[in-house]
């Protein structure tokens, strides 16, 4: 099993930190991305995740050997959920196991980072008016950032 | 050459395909996003779309063969 993974719907935040486990780490770091209820004073309703999975699974992987190479961490792992969320919901969560802490909060936020940067999903918001926006598009036709971290 | 292209996210929307099989001439991937950009009026520019060919990604520079699998992607959005 890949340490990285798809999962359809919204994931279970304390099942996957159970499931980091190891007796020699002192740290684990667990990062878990909500559905936010509101985007640039919008109200959000839902959102729809989507990912070209073959892709996705591929460079997720790479992300995460990245990290066990670029940190003195002991396990990584990441998931991310695909389809329907609703406000709360935890769409992805990055857990990483180190001997301290430091390390660990290091390689989990760098991991979140490549993984927003890198990996081909993409997210539709659906807004209390009735209307729905694929997040970073509009922007991005007509030349500017709009990246939300 | 016959292609095989898929849509995702905001480009199957405005294509109104998930799925299509192309006859294409031959030429980069660059040469094949523009033509479509224009027969379809896309409406994101080639600097905001990465492409991924045959499930891995690819430059723009690319000469995709008969048979492969084109996908244009927009600007990413997952976390």
């Amino acid at each position: 099993m890949s340490n990285f993974q798809l999962q359809d719907g919204a994931l279970d935040e304390g099942q996957l930190a159970a499931e980091l486990v190891h007796a020699g780490a002192g740290a684990l770091v667990g990062f878990a991305g909500r559905v936010r209820n509101h985007h640039e004073g919008r109200p959000v309703l839902a959102l729809d995740y989507e990912a070209l999975d073959a892709l996705c699974r591929k460079e997720g992987a790479r992300v995460l050997d990245e990290a066990l190479q670029r940190f003195p961490v002991m396990a990584v792992r990441c998931v991310h959920g695909l389809g329907h969320m609703e406000p709360g919901d935890c769409a992805v969560w990055v857990g990483v196991l180190a001997v301290h802490r430091r390390e660990a909060f290091t390689a989990a936020s760098w991991i979140i980072d490549e993984v927003k940067r890198r990996l081909p999903i993409w997210k539709c918001e659906h807004y209390a008016d009735g209307t729905r926006q694929w997040v970073n598009c509009l922007a991005c036709a007509h030349g500017t950032e709009d990246s939300h971290v | 050459m016959k292609l095989s292209l898929r849509w995702v996210a905001l480009l199957r929307d405005e294509r109104g395909l998930a799925h299509e099989e192309l006859d294409w001439p031959g030429g980069d991937l660059a040469a094949l996003y523009a033509e479509l950009r224009k027969r379809h009026g896309f409406s994101l520019p080639p600097e905001r779309v990465l492409v991924a060919l045959n499930e891995e990604f690819a430059q723009w520079t690319d000469e995709p063969r008969p048979g492969d699998e084109v996908v244009f992607l927009p600007p990413v959005a997952g976390g």
